[in-house]
């Protein structure tokens, strides 16, 4: 083997916190809408925003399983979810912002959304055949998850005064959150070293080409950038992500190994 | 309809396989077209019930007028002999 095509196989704790950093975003995210069930403002966005939460567990439940298979300690997915500490959840922090409003929820959803097709288109091309194979049920349902929350911005944001104030605010509330999403640190530069994550930087111009269709179209400010140092994908969270787990966990807490 | 803001209504149409035709199978809440259609395919298709979506607005459809029945319907009830099948085919018919 020549030394252009030798990579280092990372070591199975690096992919183990990979696929768990992946796993999280679509985890928290799906329990985030699983609180709006009975909550949406017309039946069908209820509807509407339930199905996406429940692609979104779906993906979730599948690249749990597997990172509980790379730790080989025995975890399955329920173990991960629901009997894991604040400080091991690694997902993006923008994820497990409140709900707020419904222009709120909408702006959060389509920042991740579109993020999330960036990384599924390319991660069906992983060197990893597992996370090609997730990738690839994942990024169908993906595709229809941006252009339901896109259409709701540009909607809202190119709605009244009042929507378009409202959801401009969230979006500036929120975008700071977006930055950890395509700053690589050491352990998603070993996936990408070893082809299992794609380039981030690719997947950040992705983004910024959707983002900044949707909001012209949206007639929405995109908020500057800024400096920001807490990291969901290295454990750091904000006070929001407790009260989530606290609610998603209470059950196997209080009766453990229970099942129906 | 009482409520001017309330969303206009859409009738769903949707084709469960290709080479069927589509069905009526209700109707959604949507401010626009392609509401209706993500509408649609969120509360009528999440078990797999379709292929293809129609929706047109409830506001186009017209349709004829309940008082209108014994009218409209009544009167083919008693000519039977519009049935094919009310004649017999004379054996020496091999092709109809």
């Amino acid at each position: 083997m020549s030394a252009a095509t030798q990579t280092a196989a990372p070591a199975a704790q690096s992919r183990f916190l990979y696929v768990l950093r992946l796993a999280d975003a679509s985890l928290i995210l799906a329990q985030r809408l699983g609180e709006l069930v009975g909550h949406g403002p017309a039946l069908e966005e209820d509807l509407g925003l339930a199905n996406v939460g429940l692609d979104l567990l779906g993906q979730a439940r599948l690249l749990l399983t597997y990172a509980g298979e790379i730790e080989g300690k025995g975890r399955d997915e329920d173990a991960l979810a629901f009997l894991r500490e604040h400080r091991d959840f690694l997902n993006p922090i923008l994820v497990e912002q409140p709900n707020g409003d419904f222009g709120q929820t909408l702006v959060r959803q389509f920042l991740i959304d579109a993020w999330q097709l960036e990384l599924y288109e390319r991660l069906t091309q992983s060197t990893d055949a597992r996370l090609a194979e997730v990738a690839a049920k994942a990024v169908k349902e993906t595709r229809y998850h941006l252009r339901y929350s896109s259409s709701w911005v540009v909607r809202l944001g190119d709605g009244t005064q009042e929507s378009h104030d409202r959801v401009q605010q969230a979006l500036d509330q929120l975008w700071p959150y977006t930055r950890e999403l395509f700053d690589a640190d050491e352990i998603d530069n070993e996936m990408i070293r070893a082809g299992i994550a794609p380039d981030f930087s690719a997947v950040r111009q992705g983004w910024d080409a959707t983002v900044n269709a949707v909001l012209a179209e949206a007639t929405l400010q995109r908020p500057a950038d800024k400096p920001y140092l807490w990291y969901g994908k290295r454990g750091d969270h904000s006070e929001h992500l407790g009260r989530l787990l606290a609610e998603m966990q209470y059950m196997q807490r209080t009766y453990p190994g229970a099942s129906w | 309809m009482s409520d001017s803001r309330e969303w206009p209504l859409y009738e769903i149409f949707i084709r469960a396989r290709g080479g069927l035709d589509h069905k009526h199978v209700g109707s959604i809440h949507a401010v626009d077209d392609r509401m209706a259609i993500e509408h649609a395919r969120d509360v009528y298709t999440r078990r797999q019930e379709g292929v293809s979506i129609w929706v047109v607005k409830s506001a186009n459809i017209v349709a004829s007028d309940p008082a209108d029945a014994d009218a409209f319907f009544e009167p083919a009830r008693d000519k039977v002999y519009r049935h094919p099948t009310f004649y017999d085919i004379p054996e020496e018919v091999k092709t109809l």
